[in-house]
């Protein structure tokens, strides 16, 4: 299960408003335990691929590592990343498989439809490698304040 | 020199986020690194040896890629090398022959 407070989780649907009809992208901090990966901050992160960002996102390594040290410097590891799907659904794609490599870590997808955020799906890489890796749908559990509701591919 | 694993790694270095590891060379650091954690070298290296595509290695903040003597460079005990692999991806295009499942609805 993918654990993420509410506010996180608006902040990185409105990130796909603001970028639309380009994608968005950024980086979940926090920590994963047994119980799933738990998100204690976003990082939103640059778009490097402006020849195509209607339908392509890359985060430059460069910026990721300097993220990765962010975290590090609050004790925090990266547990996925988000990104927006412009007027399409929020289903990974041959792509986002393909360029998939952080195994464990969650990733977040939101369709973005005439430029308002719609549904937000998480999906989990498994796996152990390249050779066996596969995508998980994963619950998402959205923290509001001492509430807590749970919630499965719906805005 | 220290070298930073990422997320993914670490369950191949019994959950370390960061490795002590000696040598002279980026090339004598990875050899060391495999060598205290076997299971480490197929996760990032090809059968031929070479870096995997997807997973970029920074020496401070510079790209190994683009260093002239690449593996080849000199480190000192307190250089710091990153391990990151790379995160891309985006919704299907027109080209694709296959797309995801959903696509039918659109």
């Amino acid at each position: 299960m993918l654990h993420i407070h509410y506010t996180d989780y608006e902040a990185l649907r409105a990130h796909g408003e603001e970028t639309y009809p380009h994608e968005c992208c950024g980086v979940l901090l926090g920590k994963s335990t047994s119980e799933g990966n738990h998100v204690h901050q976003i990082v939103r992160a640059g778009n490097t691929r402006t020849d195509s960002a209607h339908n392509r996102y890359n985060i430059a390594p460069q910026e990721l590592v300097k993220i990765q040290r962010q975290a590090r410097g609050l004790g925090l590891d990266i547990v996925g990343f988000y990104h927006s799907h412009p007027d399409h659904p929020a289903q990974w794609s041959p792509t986002d498989f393909a360029e998939a490599h952080w195994i464990g870590c969650s990733y977040v997808i939101t369709a973005i439809g005439k430029g308002k955020a719609a549904i937000t799906n998480s999906f989990l890489l498994t796996g152990t490698g390249e050779e066996d890796k596969k995508f998980e749908d994963q619950a998402v559990e959205i923290e509001v304040a001492e509430q807590i509701s749970q919630q499965k591919g719906q805005a | 020199m220290n070298i930073h694993i990422p997320t993914p790694l670490r369950t191949y270095t019994g959950g370390a986020e960061t490795v002590a590891v000696p040598g002279g060379t980026v090339a004598e650091v990875f050899t060391e690194l495999t060598s205290q954690f076997p299971e480490l070298k197929q996760q990032l290296f090809t059968t031929e040896g070479k870096l995997r595509s997807f997973v970029n290695v920074y020496l401070n903040d510079e790209d190994l890629r683009y260093l002239p003597s690449k593996e080849a460079t000199t480190v000192a005990t307190t250089d710091e090398l990153t391990i990151i692999p790379s995160i891309a991806g985006g919704a299907c295009s027109s080209r694709e022959a296959v797309c995801c499942s959903c696509c039918p609805l659109l």
